[in-house]
């Protein structure tokens, strides 16, 4: 630890040297204003992230007059990470990860979520060959079977349906409940894992499920929901406090506007929402009592 | 693994190795969880046969090379700087130790906290484990060389003058050879950089592997290997300048600027510091109190689980190595092979080796499921193609009698038994690396330490992360501290253990 001190002024001074030497491009980029840099959480087939985040940019760019960049990422955390080390002013979370760095980032805010999010919902889904049959009630005849997770700090793939899972069976954690607990890392991937039968059963955003079902990617014959969840709030697009300062005063609330301004089908569908509202920090608070209690949170 | 017992033989050792990698078997979890593992492993093939080369990013390319020369480039500079004083400072050899201890992908994904998604975050990742290595292996060829010309300066020749007319000589061509092995491994690390979100070609190959894409992610494999294959055509003298001019012009440009300084500030000074130390008062006894009860869970529940699991695969992994290095060797050699097929051997091996562990780990997984099964099929088949490849070159420089046997007489008689020795200081020096692997492989999902890592950064708790990174480099470097201790027991310490090693005989000056 103690040379860590040393060592970040070895590795500024490195920073520094690459800058200098990294071109002109950047030295002029930086004398306009910067561009608005947002990303997403990594939540289903890239080919769909690229399609729309690609469109949201060129969208935003009209409406706000700043040259707006998508900077893909690879997990989860990543994205929560670009939103506090300020390399990305934007981003579309989920409900977690937009709690997780709301709570990192003093003065964020949601701004606006989907309409389909203020209720969202966990599907669980099953393979056929596990026989289970879908129920109103949480389906405890899972219990010993092997189960997939999306990733680690998905709202729909793992805090809710933890939280669930934890319901269900009481003072039992889910490595306890299940055989095996893995975690996909996305959504499509937990659908095609119970679809091959990697895993009896998975926790899947509903959302998600719908999409890959129109586009032909599920077999209804080798997976089925078998249950629903009740609902929680869920995505949201959460903006750091200080874009006013550097993009003009009441940029923030243009942004939202033009967030819940978008009515072009062409840019919600590939979400799978019709609209865009408003919402506030607020609306999520039911989530940290959730990440707390299943000790995700601190 | 009783140091104190008396001298072991390299029997013994054997035994002691093979008895470890047996009870972890045992307790091992090897289950197939997918059901069509086949199916996907001929689509990948067929990839590979017909590979689109048009779907090839070229910036990822470029990317890659980029931040692998200048990772070379910065860590051989410091590690070559570093080497003078490693024999004589304490303080120097552990930091080197800790540099090297931490995988590349740990120090990016601490890197990225502060320098986000950029060209820093890639280059410093590869720079400075890389440091810590070529410091300590820079060390060890000064330390080897002959020093006959040194003794003949005349009385009153200074320190400088005897270090560039006496010194550098004799030790300038092997740095040079093992630098250039190190650009090797650094294209290998900048590739596994973009599994974690790094614009180099695996962030395409992950997202080719994971949409099953296997068209495109054959030809990123092929453009890839043929990167590392044409390396002595590219990597010249005089390219070295250029190369190095190249790369940093060719960084990718900043997407988005972390706020560097505040970002510092925030991961030095709160991110990093355990949760029940962050503002309180030090003096107070029920703070460390506090921070025991952190602690605790911490040990008991990851790293202990962890360690035993990374344990566990690094073994097994081990003595599968050794078992797949024994077969693969003869492939390459010409008494086995005969002058046909040893070529095709080499080929083969040099393209298992080429290939990099965690992608192999990543590819395996996609096709089996989340067991350790796919972890050790890829830590072997890297690390038996290595020991198998260097094996193949000692067996070719053997002297053999006229009316030597042949065939399986031959190898089990005279080539194993004659080479053994070396084969053990080969596979002990690969312990470590492996172990280091198998910690990372957690990240993919495999439950050693590496698993417990991705869950605490994906909980926000870096702090938590930074105790088990800490703890892998701990276990790392006492493994590395256990294999000097036995091959020095075994009196094999002196033999070569480096991929770019002393040329083994004169006749032979490729020093690969």
């Amino acid at each position: 630890m103690l040379g860590l001190g040393r060592f970040g002024h070895f590795a500024l001074g490195c920073l520094a040297a690459l800058l200098a030497a990294g071109g002109p491009a950047h030295a002029q980029a930086a004398k306009a204003v910067p561009p608005f840099v947002f990303t997403g959480i990594p939540d289903q087939d890239e080919s769909r992230l690229v399609e729309r985040f690609g469109k949201v940019a060129a969208y935003l760019e009209a409406k706000l007059g700043v040259p707006v960049r998508y900077i893909p990422v690879k997990s989860y955390p990543a994205a929560v990470t670009a939103f506090t080390n300020g390399q990305v002013q934007l981003a579309w979370f989920g409900g977690f990860t937009g709690v997780q760095a709301r709570k990192a980032v003093p003065g964020s805010q949601a701004i606006a979520q989907g309409a389909e999010d203020a209720a969202f919902k966990t599907y669980l889904i099953a393979n056929a060959a596990t026989g289970l049959k879908p129920g109103k009630d949480f389906p405890k005849d899972s219990a010993g079977k092997t189960f997939t997770f999306g990733a680690r700090s998905s709202t729909s793939g793992r805090l809710m349906p933890e939280y669930f899972i934890r319901q269900a069976f009481p003072g039992q954690s889910p490595e306890q409940v299940f055989s095996r607990v893995g975690f996909s890392g996305d959504h499509s991937r937990t659908i095609q894992l119970v679809q091959s039968g990697a895993f009896a059963v998975g926790a899947v955003d509903y959302s998600v499920w719908d999409l890959d079902s129109k586009a032909g990617k599920v077999d209804p014959k080798a997976v089925s929901v078998i249950w629903e969840s009740p609902t929680f709030p869920d995505y949201q697009w959460t903006v750091r406090g200080d874009v006013d300062r550097t993009y003009g005063a009441g940029f923030t609330e243009r942004l939202r506007a033009a967030l819940t301004g978008i009515t072009d089908p062409a840019i919600l569908e590939p979400f799978g929402r019709s609209k865009f509202i408003p919402v506030t920090n607020a609306a999520y608070e039911p989530l940290v009592e959730v990440g707390r209690s299943t000790g995700l949170l601190d | 693994m009783r140091l104190t017992l008396p001298r072991p033989g390299y029997a013994a050792v054997s035994r002691w190795f093979l008895a470890a990698a047996l009870a972890g078997l045992l307790v091992a979890d090897l289950h197939v969880t997918t059901l069509h593992p086949w199916a996907d492993l001929a689509r990948l093939l067929g990839g590979l046969i017909r590979p689109d080369i048009l779907a090839v990013e070229g910036w990822s390319v470029v990317y890659t090379l980029a931040f692998a020369v200048l990772g070379v480039g910065l860590g051989a500079g410091a590690g070559l700087l570093l080497a003078i004083p490693f024999a004589r400072a304490r303080p120097v050899r552990l930091a080197c130790a800790g540099l090297r201890a931490v995988h590349e992908l740990f120090w990016a994904l601490l890197l990225m906290q502060v320098f986000g998604l950029s060209a820093a975050t890639g280059v410093l990742a590869i720079a400075l484990p890389y440091a810590g290595i070529c410091a300590k292996v820079y060390a060890e060829i000064i330390e080897e060389a002959d020093l006959a010309a040194v003794r003949v300066l005349p009385a009153g020749t200074g320190a400088v003058s005897a270090f560039l007319y006496a010194r550098l000589p004799e030790v300038a061509g092997r740095i040079r050879d093992y630098t250039l092995y190190r650009l090797e491994c650094s294209l290998r690390s900048s590739l596994v950089l973009g599994f974690i979100g790094l614009p180099t070609m695996g962030f395409y190959l992950e997202s080719a592997f994971r949409q099953g894409r296997y068209a495109e992610a054959g030809a990123l494999l092929l453009v890839f290997y043929a990167l590392i294959g044409t390396r002595r055509l590219w990597v010249r003298g005089w390219t070295v300048p250029v190369l190095l001019a190249g790369a940093t012009l060719a960084l990718p440009p900043a997407i988005g600027n972390a706020a560097i300084g505040a970002s510092l500030v925030r991961f030095l000074g709160h991110d990093i510091v355990p949760a029940p130390l962050r503002g309180a008062a030090l003096a107070d006894p029920e703070t460390w109190a506090r921070l025991w009860s952190w602690l605790r869970p911490i040990l008991t529940e990851q790293i202990l689980p962890g360690t035993v699991q990374t344990l566990i695969l690094a073994q097994i992994a081990l003595a599968a190595t050794a078992l797949g290095a024994l077969v693969l060797f003869p492939l390459t050699t010409r008494r086995f092979a005969g002058p046909l097929g040893r070529p095709l051997g080499r080929v083969l091996l040099v393209v298992v080796r080429s290939t990099p562990e965690y992608m192999l780990a990543y590819l395996c997984l996609q096709l089996l499921g989340p067991s350790m099964l796919p972890a050790i099929i890829a830590l072997t088949l890297h690390n038996a193609g290595i020991i198998g490849y260097l094996m193949g070159r000692h067996a070719d420089a053997l002297p053999y009698r006229a009316d030597a046997p042949t065939g399986l007489n031959l190898y089990a008689y005279e080539t194993v038994p004659r080479l053994y020795g070396q084969f053990l200081a080969y596979l002990l020096y690969r312990w470590e690396l492996i172990l280091r692997e198998s910690a990372i492989f957690g990240i993919l999902g495999v439950t050693t330490l590496g698993f417990y890592v991705d869950a605490a950064i994906s909980e926000l708790r870096l702090d938590v992360a930074v105790v088990l990174i800490a703890a892998t480099a701990v276990v790392t470097v006492a493994v590395d501290g256990l294999s000097r201790g036995l091959r020095r027991s075994l009196r094999i310490d002196a033999l070569p253990t480096r991929l770019s090693g002393p040329a083994m005989h004169a006749a032979a000056p490729d020093p690969a």
